[in-house]
């Protein structure tokens, strides 16, 4: 049940939106104000908090709590918002090179300490701000601005960073799919725990068509995997092709009613499996050979980072003699001068 | 006491312990210092020691050491020259001969200066038999042979025994000035809790020190340094580093606000966030960040959120933070970055003080980025240059940069203890529910906008790093609105200076000679004015707490000086801050970058040759 009975347009703010028309990042923000209107928490208690880049323009779009800080430090910016302040909703918007590259170290760090915090990475797989140039996730060979002759630098895969960072949550979605994105959003807000979404993003101006094989209207169906915990793992216009493991433990894509391969025989997605060997193996898959998996790919709890300071701090106020600065000042040896 | 034990009395005494990095110099300076506090002495003191935690054992590089100067009187700084130098090795005394005044007691641990560690210390001879030891009082003993046999019935092995002889020079040194032994053998009892047979061995190695001193010929020399006459009240020692940490923790129940330290450690200032870390009891939240703009980052995070935000650093991680900084000029978020001054530039001198980043503080970001700047004098004051950092960064809503140094910050004195109740309030300008919050709507007199904390229903706003719209916050590239933030951010921090202390002045309030200095190098400006008054000498002291903005009446003091002298531990950092801000006046400058504190006198030297001219 909703606290609150919002509609998204609670969630838009007077300021006029300035991405580029055609630009993911407006399907992006009607599944956040559409999650956000959902999940009914008090308007109030969402702290958005950026770092810079196209994406990072969003807060000032939220009527919310809106924080645009500095290049890569959103994610810091947000574990001390949260650890200062754990009754707040924060929600981290990053794109590629703001989360990855410069950012990087504070990525891996959050997730590390499992700081309840949501963060959404716009992945564009582009600079759009600077106009054109690769980032830490485009891919080998790609042709920009500072790559005239292409890439040769392999990109990282969002997923794989946060699963080898300990991850508890990750999802994938992509901007033209409203629906999708709107409730990983909301699995991820509902998570305990740093919760990961990567958003696949298309910038029209500087990488447009990037993730056009997986948004292809002609193919979407065959080449996007919509996980869903407990469900088996089907995709392709019938549902008729699965996944399932072969005898070298991989992954391999099948249809069901041939050779003898029935719905029994396809994987169910377990979301919540501590062990991330699967997770890490759809987190990896990747056309032509693979559909891309979208929707929530893992979700386990675990201990959190906020929840532990806090409880230290209860445990240590319980059996401390210590009980304000007088205290403090006094304690130990001290002598009078007569 | 031995019937030939000549008493002399004494009004202050600086000894100064020294020995391997390994051989527990600090501890042992520590335990002499705390005892001669609890006796009632006011005390001072300055370790120095390698960046490395073993260097290469028996080097001069090698060696540890610990300073203490106390006294009958106010004593403020751990003193230039030692009245008593403990060695426990050829390269402590090679380290330390230097530093020591002629003709005072020596003891040396005379097992150590064997023919290898006198080579390793560059020595060619033994320098125990050097003709100009003669101009002291040199005292050889057998330390280690005496803990050796202090313990050889205790069942210990060899190496656990030879590490017991730091006991035996405290104790001989606490029997040279009269001190109990009581103290120190508490702190060993508590030291090694359970291992009852570590302790026992330390305390008699302590006694057996305290005993052997009283029976040696050449310590018939015993110092009488009594009680100091001081301010009434309950005194305790504090190190700066503690005291800055007990400052902010101060500001934050004084202005009813959780205390949030991000921060990542580096020498000289991670002592601040390990004494922080220790009081969850008070609700203090430290946050280990895994690099030094996190350590800011979360902070900014945290004050955001509603805290009394900190993050602790030296010069090299304040220029990581720098961009941060920015930020909070940008976003008016109150924070205090506590910048621990060591020697620069780059990885420097870790360990060893300089008044380093006095211009990196000032200007070391990116565009018109305008923030108070304070820094401490002397450890205690640490405190309360904490506590001022935290309430102007609080009631201004501003980042403030609080500089101590490693002297200051390591250093520890004797400290009044303060009453809460007596500190100044502060008071958090947070916006509540109800209220027409506009995000840069101003306060008429100190132009300090209002806090709206996240979680606050019916404030909504965004806040960020591009340039807003006075007032309503909404982003703007507008020409004249640029210029007009611009100002009104100036403004706001120059104003500032209508809410501190007028600048005051130590000695004539007027002259042929002012001395000029700030921060850390308070002890041994006013000690060298002190001296040199009591001599006749025509000299005051304007020593500077409040570097940015600067006391209102600071002009008007230069203006009564015929001369006036910045002595700072930089090339004259201060000075160039100085001529910007007064133009009209000529500044002379006495400069030194070795790493080390001023002495009262070399700094008098200085003077007596201005006055003189």
């Amino acid at each position: 049940m909703a606290e609150n009975n919002y509609t998204p347009k609670d969630f838009k703010s007077d300021q006029e939106i300035r991405w580029c028309p055609g630009c993911g990042d407006h399907g992006i923000i009607n599944s956040i104000q559409k999650a956000l209107a959902e999940l009914g928490h008090p308007r109030e208690s969402w702290a958005i908090i950026s770092g810079i880049g196209c994406s990072s323009r969003l807060p000032y779009y939220m009527n919310c709590y809106g924080f645009h800080t500095i290049h890569g430090r959103a994610a810091a910016i947000a574990a001390g918002a949260k650890s200062a302040n754990p009754a707040l909703n924060v929600l981290q918007i990053s794109g590629d090179g703001d989360a990855l590259a410069i950012g990087g170290n504070h990525f891996i760090h959050a997730i590390r300490r499992n700081i309840d915090i949501t963060m959404l990475v716009f992945n564009n797989e582009i600079y759009g701000l600077t106009k054109g140039q690769y980032s830490p996730t485009t891919k080998l060979g790609t042709k920009t601005k500072t790559s005239p002759y292409g890439t040769i630098e392999m990109p990282f895969n969002p997923g794989e960073l946060v699963i080898g960072a300990q991850g508890k949550f990750f999802a994938r979605s992509i901007d033209t799919s409203v629906n999708l994105t709107a409730d990983v959003i909301k699995e991820a807000a509902r998570h305990h725990g740093t919760a990961v979404v990567e958003i696949l993003q298309n910038c029209v101006i500087f990488a447009d068509g990037v993730h056009a094989a997986i948004t292809d209207k002609e193919h979407k169906e065959d080449r996007q995997l919509i996980l869903r915990h407990g469900q088996p793992m089907l995709f392709g216009k019938n549902k008729e092709k699965g996944l399932v493991v072969d005898r070298n433990g991989m992954l391999r894509v099948v249809e069901t009613g041939k050779h003898g391969v029935t719905i029994d025989d396809i994987l169910v997605h377990d979301a919540r499996s501590e062990n991330p060997s699967m997770h890490w193996m759809l987190v990896h898959m990747k056309a032509p050979d693979f559909p891309v998996a979208l929707g929530v790919i893992r979700d386990v709890e675990g201990h959190t980072y906020n929840d532990a300071l806090e409880a230290q701090i209860t445990a240590v106020k319980a059996t401390s003699p210590l009980h304000s600065v007088d205290d403090l000042l006094n304690s130990g040896e001290t002598w009078e001068v007569k | 006491m031995n019937n030939d034990t000549k008493v002399i009395e004494r009004k202050e005494v600086v000894i100064r312990f020294s020995g391997d990095s390994g051989d527990g110099m600090q501890l042992t300076g520590q335990q002499f210092s705390d005892a001669a506090a609890l006796f009632g002495n006011e005390v001072s003191t300055f370790p120095d020691y390698p960046a490395e935690i073993r260097a290469p054992q028996g080097t001069v590089g090698g060696v540890s050491g610990f300073q203490v100067h106390f006294g009958d009187n106010p004593v403020k700084t751990p003193g230039d020259f030692a009245d008593v130098l403990v060695a426990m090795n050829p390269a402590a005394l090679k380290a330390n001969l230097r530093w020591i005044k002629k003709g005072a007691t020596i003891i040396v641990n005379n097992d150590a200066f064997n023919a290898k560690n006198i080579e390793k210390a560059g020595y060619s001879e033994n320098p125990l038999a050097d003709p100009a030891m003669q101009d002291y009082n040199l005292v050889p003993v057998p330390i280690t042979t005496l803990t050796g046999e202090a313990l050889k019935e205790s069942g210990l092995d060899q190496k656990t025994i030879v590490k017991c002889k730091n006991m035996f020079a405290l104790g001989m040194t606490l029997w040279m000035f009269d001190r109990t032994l009581e103290h120190t053998e508490a702190l060993l009892n508590q030291k090694f809790g359970k291992k009852l047979d570590l302790a026992a061995a330390n305390r008699k190695v302590l006694q057996a020190g305290y005993n052997h001193a009283g029976n040696v010929h050449a310590l018939a020399v015993h110092f009488d340094v009594k009680h100091a006459t001081i301010e009434k009240g309950r005194y305790r020692t504090i190190t700066g580093n503690k005291a800055t940490a007990w400052g902010l923790i101060a500001a934050a129940e004084k202005a009813g606000l959780p205390l949030f330290c991000g921060s990542y450690p580096i020498t000289p200032a991670t002592d601040i966030l390990q004494e922080l870390a220790i009081h969850r009891e008070l609700g203090v939240k430290t946050y280990q960040a895994e690099d030094e703009i996190a350590g800011i980052c979360t902070s900014i995070g945290a004050s955001y959120a509603g805290s009394l935000a900190v993050t602790t650093t030296s010069g090299p991680g304040l220029a990581l933070k720098s961009e941060a900084i920015g930020l909070a000029v940008m976003a008016e978020l109150p924070l205090v970055i506590v910048d621990v001054q060591r020697g620069g530039p780059s990885t420097g001198l870790p360990t060893k003080t300089e008044q380093s980043d006095l211009l990196q503080a000032l200007h070391g970001r990116n565009g018109e980025s305008p923030l108070p700047v304070i820094a401490a004098g002397t450890p205690g004051d640490c405190f309360h240059a904490a506590f001022r950092a935290a309430k102007i960064a609080i009631e201004h809503m501003t980042p403030v940069i609080l500089l101590t140094d490693g002297f200051l910050g390591n250093g520890a004195q004797s400290w009044k203890i303060p009453a809460m109740k007596d500190l100044p309030p502060i008071t958090p300008r947070v916006a509540r529910e109800g209220d027409d919050y506009k995000p840069y709507a101003r306060d008429p007199e100190t132009l300090a906008r209002t806090w709206a904390l996240p979680g606050t229903k019916g404030l909504e706003h965004r806040v960020g790093g591009l340039e807003k719209v006075n007032i309503t916050g909404e982003i703007s590239y507008v020409p004249e609105n640029h210029q007009l933030m611009t100002d009104l951010r100036q403004e706001k921090i120059a104003r500032v200076a209508r809410y501190i202390p007028e600048q005051q002045l130590f000695g004539d309030p007027s002259g042929k000679l002012l001395l000029v200095g700030w921060g850390g190098t308070h002890g041994h400006l006013y000690t060298a004015v002190e001296e040199l008054r009591a001599e006749g000498h025509p000299v005051s002291l304007a020593h500077f707490t409040y570097i940015n903005p600067l006391p209102a009446n600071t002009g008007e003091i230069f203006a009564r000086f015929d001369n006036i002298l910045v002595c700072e531990l930089n090339l004259g950092q201060f000075a160039l801050h100085l001529r910007g801000a007064y133009p009209r006046f000529n500044y002379l400058q006495y400069n030194k970058v070795a790493g080390l504190p001023f002495t009262v006198t070399e700094l008098k030297e200085k003077i007596i040759e201005i006055i003189t001219k």
